[in-house]
């Protein structure tokens, strides 16, 4: 009889996860993303990809080599971390854009500040806008989806900056992904399909996308265009990185906060930032800052929306 | 003479200014984009070091305790208006470069502080020893910022293109990069300091 008691400490109910599980279970999700670039964009998006991904898990483990760290390539978490720098370029650039922007993304934006759960900013956000600062002319070179000709042209949200008409994209066409962008950012209909397994398997809370996404919704309707309430809502959800943006990059663990009440907060940021640049910015897009500043915001959130230890 | 070299030994590597004690970082910030910006404002700031060290040990004994922060910043002023005034004259093109950054000499941080914490109490001879080492190493680690900042940001150094196809990441010469580089310099700096102990 006393041999079958279990002394053991608490917690005593385990749940079949783990930091590497999760990892690639997102990664699994982003995948119909990826599929959906490449046969809108050609071999080229695949090549982007295949470069990110292979530069920031050998990034990774180099770097914890020459510091003498324990090697945790097999994590996921710089293979996830290449796949969304990846998913954010446009197809058309040099081959060593992506390379150099996984190198940045892993090393200054992850282990530098001591590896996976220590970074304050998300890394794959990190190596873009180190692209976008450092290289703008490849950055913003967009070329249209195939079975147009090769020129390069515009994303709907560039010529919505520049007031040109953007009549040309139909809701439709937008959904599915026939318009010029990123590579993993145009079919909103595959990221939808990764988000809501994610959601349905319990990997991300509904709280930070849906607060995103409905912030840039509302402002962009109210001050989206000359007079109140006449904003177009649905085109600007529909384009640019948003989508993307909101289910995959501003949900992650390490740089979000940990309660619904900070998450709801950190989703409403985002939001506004994205949509005061997207409307009155100098950019066309704000998804990448917005979540980035929120980021830096993440600690501070933390401490005020802290749960109250019981009996306190 | 023993006592001379360790004061101005100690500017240069222990106490550095930039690494070290991080004063004076705004026109480090600020300067560090080119090799000749970073070397110009170096000597200038050692210029105004040497003089006001100098004069400030010489009056210590004369200053009121209680207004000594206005009397140094008089002192200051005087020699970067004379800087101001000689590199107006025979170099406008560093003038025009480092433009507000040379009045604004006289509220750096390493002037003043070494006014306040040396020139202030010791003699002229030990005072001019600190402000030369002082100078030498803000001057090496505006060169040392200038130039990786220089090298990365536009392939060049001293203002000649160096590896042709270089494709240079602009980030580096954007305050972003200046941040970067500074921040990734202190901490090298700091890791050597950690494992000399």
């Amino acid at each position: 009889m006393k041999n079958r008691l279990i002394v053991s400490p608490s917690p005593h109910i385990y749940k079949d996860e783990s930091v590497e599980r999760i990892m690639w279970m997102v990664i699994l999700s982003l995948v119909p993303a990826g599929i959906a670039g490449i046969i809108i964009f050609g071999i080229k998006a695949f090549k982007v990809i295949f470069l990110g991904i292979v530069s920031a898990v050998s990034s990774e483990w180099l770097l914890q080599r020459l510091t003498k760290k324990k090697i945790t390539i097999s994590d996921g978490s710089a293979f996830l971390t290449g796949l969304l720098l990846s998913y954010t370029l446009p197809s058309d650039i040099p081959f060593w854009i992506p390379i150099l922007g996984s190198f940045f993304a892993i090393s200054i934006g992850k282990q530098i500040f001591g590896g996976l759960g220590q970074n304050i900013f998300n890394p794959a956000l990190v190596g873009r806008i180190f692209l976008v600062a450092s290289w703008p002319r490849y950055i913003t070179h967009f070329i249209p989806p195939l079975g147009y000709d090769a020129v390069t042209s515009a994303t709907p949200l560039a010529l919505l900056k520049r007031q040109e008409i953007f009549e040309q994209f139909s809701y439709i066409d937008l959904f599915l992904g026939k318009k010029p962008g990123c590579i993993g950012e145009v079919c909103v209909l595959a990221l939808l399909l990764g988000a809501i397994f994610l959601l349905m398997r319990g990997y991300i809370s509904w709280h930070i996308p849906i607060t995103y996404i409905t912030t840039v919704a509302l402002f962009t309707y109210v001050f989206g265009a000359k007079g109140l309430f006449r904003g177009d809502w649905l085109f600007n959800i529909l384009s640019g990185g948003l989508i993307l943006g909101a289910f995959f990059m501003a949900t992650d663990y390490v740089t979000s906060p940990l309660t619904h009440k900070g998450q709801i907060i950190f989703g409403i940021g985002c939001g506004l930032i994205t949509a005061v640049i997207r409307l009155w910015g100098g950019n066309p897009e704000g998804v990448n800052y917005s979540i980035l500043i929120m980021n830096a915001f993440t600690p501070i959130i933390d401490r005020y929306t802290k749960n109250r230890i019981y009996g306190r | 003479m023993k006592k001379f070299f360790k004061e101005f030994s100690k500017g240069i590597f222990k106490e550095n200014p930039t690494f070290v004690l991080a004063l004076g970082l705004c026109p480090t910030l600020a300067v560090s984009v080119s090799l000749l910006n970073g070397l110009g404002m170096g000597i200038a700031a050692t210029f105004v070091l040497l003089g006001s060290n100098i004069i400030i040990s010489l009056i210590r004994n004369f200053i009121p305790e209680k207004i000594r922060i206005p009397c140094f910043i008089v002192v200051i002023a005087t020699f970067v208006t004379v800087v101001e005034m000689l590199m107006k004259a025979y170099s406008p093109g560093l003038d025009r470069a480092l433009g507000i950054y040379i009045p604004l000499i006289v509220v750096n941080c390493i002037v003043l502080g070494r006014a306040e914490a040396y020139a202030s109490k010791n003699n002229v001879f030990n005072s001019l020893s600190d402000a030369l080492g002082m100078g030498i190493g803000f001057i090496w680690a505006l060169l040392l910022i200038s130039g990786i900042r220089e090298f990365l940001g536009s392939g060049k150094l001293y203002g000649y293109k160096l590896i042709k196809g270089f494709k240079p990441p602009a980030i580096f010469i954007l305050p972003a990069g200046a941040l970067l580089v500074i921040g990734l310099l202190l901490g090298f700096f700091s890791l050597l300091k950690e494992k000399r102990k």
